[in-house]
C-alpha cells in the first residue's frame, strides 16, 4: 500500500482553547443570522411582554392587592422563568441545521466534535439577553423598580443565565432526540411547563399548595432561581437559593454536555 | 501510480437496508473517480465513509495514507465535502459563510476575509457575496458549496451529486469547475446519476448497484464490456434501405437491424477497419448514406446490461 508522505505526524488532539475558538466563530454564525433575520427573536420580544401584561393583570389583584405590589415580585419571577422558555428555540433551529446539510460539512472539518454545540449554546445567549432586556424595559414602563444596588441586580442576572445556559443543553439534547423540528417545540413545552409553573415564579408564597406539589416547588431549581432574583432585585433574605440554582446548573451541564456530544457523535 | 482513495470491502448496514456490501474504491492523485448509480445504490453512503462521517461496519478506508476511522482528524485535514444538498448556511451571505469556514481551519480574521473574498471573486459571485445564501439561484449556490469546500485547500473533494437540480448552463459551470480543481491538481471523487456527466468528467468509472461495484473501468472499457461497436447507416433516399441492408449483411457478416420509423439500420461490427469497405460497398451500389458512422454503446446501456435495469430506476433514497 503505498501512502502519501503527506504530514504523517499524528495530528494534535484539538485542544480545549481551540474548541472554544471553534465554538465561538459557531457562536459568531448564530448571531449574524439573528442580524439578518430578525423575525427570528419575534417570540423571546414577545413573550416577556405577553406574560407580564396577563399574570400581571389576571393574578394581581388575588395574589398581592394590588397589579403594583404584585408587579415587584412577579418580575424576578419571570426573570427564572423567560429563559426556560426562550431556550426551546435552540433545540428548533439544531434540528433544522442537521436535517439541511449545515453539520455535516462541520463534522466534515477538523474541528472538534463539540464545537457545533458549543457554539449554537453560546450564539443563543442573544436571545436570552433579547427577552431579559424586554422583560426589564416593559417592566418598567408598567411600574417595576429596582429596589437593591446594581452588583445584587448583575448577580441576579448572572444566576438566570446560569441556569439558562444548562437549560439550553437540555434543549440541545431534545433537538438531537426529536425526528423533526416541530416535535422539538412540542417536546419543549412538556419539559418547559412543570419547571416554570411547577414553581415559585408566579407566587413567592407557595405554602397553599398540596403537599405533593410543595415537594416539587422545592426541589425544582426555577424555584431556588425565582427565589433569588427576587433577593437580588427587590431585597429579602437569600438562603441558599443562589447556591441551590449554581448547583443544579453545574449539575445539569455535567450530565446533559457528554450525552449530547455523544449523540451528535452517533448521530448519521 | 498513487492511490489517494484506497477503501477495501466497505460494508455498511442502516437497519434493513445494506447501503454498501463490501466495496473497493482506489482513485489516483489528480483524477476525477466517477461513482455512477441510480438513487439508493450506496453512493452516498460511500462518500460519507470516506468523509469520516459515518464509520464503516466492516473493510476499511485510507485517504492520503490516513485511516477514515483511526486517523479522522487527519482524513479532515485534506478533504473537503460539497454534499448533495447544497450544506451552506442559508441565513449567512455568501462572504459570511466562507468567512466562517475559514476561521474554523484556523485561519486568522484578516486571512480569513482575504480568502472569502479571493473564492467569491473566482466562482463569479462578486455582485452578491453580501447578500443572504437563500436568495441564490440554485446554480449560485451549489457556486458557492463548491467554493467553501475550497477554503481548506484540500487535496481530496467529494462532490455528492454536484449537478443535481441545475440547469444546463449551471451544469456546465459546475463541469468546468471540477476540470479547474483537477488541472490545479485535486483528486475528485464525484457521484452521479448521470451517465453523460460521469462520461464527460470522470477518468474512471465505478457503477454502483445495491451497495456492490457492478462495473470498474474508463467509460470506453466499460462500453467494450458490453461488446463491441455498432454500425449505423442510413441511405439518404428511403427506397434503397433493402440495398443497404444487402451491403451490411455481407460485409458483417451480421444480420442488421433496420429501424422501421427512421431508416436507420444497425449492425455490430468487431472490426472497425470494416467501415471502409462497408463505404466501397455503398459506393459500388450507388447508394448515398446521409448517416454512416461507428457509434459505441451509451452509458445507459451499458448500466442496463451490467445490472438489468435501467440506470433511471427509482431506489430508495439515501
Amino acid at each position: 500500500m503505498t501512502a502519501i508522505t503527506v504530514d504523517q505526524a499524528p495530528a494534535p488532539r484539538i485542544g480545549p482553547a481551540r474548541t472554544l475558538g471553534n465554538g465561538l466563530t459557531l457562536a459568531w454564525r448564530n448571531v449574524m443570522q439573528l442580524k439578518h433575520s430578525p423575525e427570528k427573536l419575534i417570540d423571546v420580544l414577545m413573550m416577556p411582554v405577553v406574560f407580564l401584561l396577563l399574570f400581571l393583570y389576571v393574578f394581581g389583584g388575588v395574589v398581592a392587592g394590588s397589579t403594583h405590589a404584585y408587579l415587584q415580585q412577579l418580575l424576578p419571577g419571570l426573570v427564572a422563568q423567560m429563559g426556560m422558555f426562550a431556550s426551546m428555540g435552540l433545540g428548533t433551529s439544531l434540528c433544522e441545521d442537521i436535517r439541511k446539510g449545515v453539520f455535516d460539512r462541520f463534522r466534515s472539518l477538523p474541528i472538534a466534535r463539540s464545537a457545533p454545540l458549543i457554539g449554537a449554546v453560546i450564539g443563543d445567549a442573544v436571545r436570552f439577553c433579547v427577552s431579559m432586556v424586554t422583560l426589564v424595559a416593559f417592566g418598567s414602563l408598567l411600574g417595576f423598580r429596582f429596589h437593591t444596588n446594581p452588583l445584587s441586580v448583575l448577580a441576579a442576572f448572572g444566576l438566570a443565565y446560569a441556569l439558562y445556559f444548562a437549560v439550553c443543553w437540555v434543549s440541545v439534547l431534545v433537538g438531537l432526540v426529536a425526528p423533526s423540528p416541530e416535535t422539538v417545540q412540542g417536546l419543549g413545552f412538556i419539559w418547559a411547563m412543570p419547571l416554570t409553573f411547577g414553581s415559585s415564579v408566579l407566587l413567592a408564597n407557595t405554602g397553599t399548595m398540596p403537599g405533593w406539589l410543595q415537594a416539587w416547588v422545592k426541589v425544582n431549581p426555577v424555584t431556588h432561581l425565582a427565589d433569588a432574583t427576587r433577593a437580588l432585585m427587590v431585597g429579602g433574605p437569600i438562603g441558599d437559593h443562589a447556591w441551590y440554582t449554581l448547583a443544579w446548573a453545574v449539575g445539569i451541564v455535567v450530565v446533559t454536555f457528554p450525552v449530547a456530544v455523544w449523540m451528535y457523535g452517533r448521530k448519521v | 501510480m498513487e492511490h489517494v482513495i484506497r477503501a477495501e470491502g466497505l460494508k455498511k448496514r442502516f437497519g434493513d437496508t445494506q447501503a454498501l456490501a463490501g466495496v473497493d474504491i482506489l482513485a489516483r492523485r489528480g483524477t476525477v473517480l466517477g461513482v455512477l448509480g441510480p438513487n439508493g445504490a450506496g453512493k452516498t453512503t460511500a462518500v460519507r465513509t470516506l468523509a469520516t462521517l459515518i464509520k464503516p461496519d466492516e473493510g476499511r478506508a485510507e485517504v492520503c495514507g490516513f485511516d477514515v476511522v483511526k486517523d479522522a482528524a487527519q482524513v479532515r485535514r485534506v478533504i473537503s465535502l460539497t454534499g448533495q444538498y447544497a450544506s451552506v448556511d442559508e441565513e449567512l451571505t455568501g462572504v459570511e459563510n466562507l468567512i466562517m469556514i475559514a476561521r474554523l481551519v484556523g485561519h486568522p480574521r484578516r486571512e480569513a476575509r482575504r480568502r472569502a473574498q479571493e473564492l467569491i471573486d473566482r466562482f463569479g459571485l462578486s455582485a452578491a457575496g453580501g447578500r443572504a445564501a437563500k436568495t441564490y439561484s440554485g446554480g449560485m449556490r451549489r457556486r458557492l458549496d463548491l467554493a467553501a469546500g475550497l477554503v481548506n485547500d484540500p487535496q481530496v473533494i467529494y462532490l455528492d451529486e454536484p449537478t443535481t437540480g441545475l440547469d444546463p448552463r449551471a451544469r456546465n459551470a459546475v463541469w468546468d469547475t471540477v476540470r479547474e480543481l483537477v488541472r490545479d491538481g485535486a483528486t475528485v471523487l464525484l457521484t452521479t446519476q448521470q451517465l453523460d456527466e460521469a462520461e464527460a468528467l470522470a477518468d474512471r468509472i465505478l457503477v454502483f448497484d445495491h451497495g456492490r461495484v457492478v462495473a470498474d473501468g474508463t467509460s470506453e472499457e466499460l462500453k467494450e464490456k458490453v461488446g463491441g461497436q455498432t454500425l449505423a447507416v442510413r441511405a439518404l433516399d428511403r427506397d434503397r434501405v433493402p440495398e443497404v441492408v444487402g451491403v451490411v449483411a455481407r460485409i458483417t457478416g451480421a444480420r442488421p437491424e433496420t429501424d422501421e420509423d427512421t431508416g436507420l439500420v444497425t449492425a455490430p461490427l468487431d472490426d472497425p477497419a470494416a467501415l471502409s469497405a462497408v463505404v466501397r460497398g455503398l459506393d459500388e451500389a450507388g447508394v448515398v448514406a446521409s448517416d454512416l458512422a461507428l457509434r459505441r454503446p451509451s452509458l445507459d446501456e451499458v448500466f442496463l446490461s451490467l445490472t438489468g435495469h435501467h440506470a433511471e430506476t427509482e431506489g430508495e433514497k439515501e
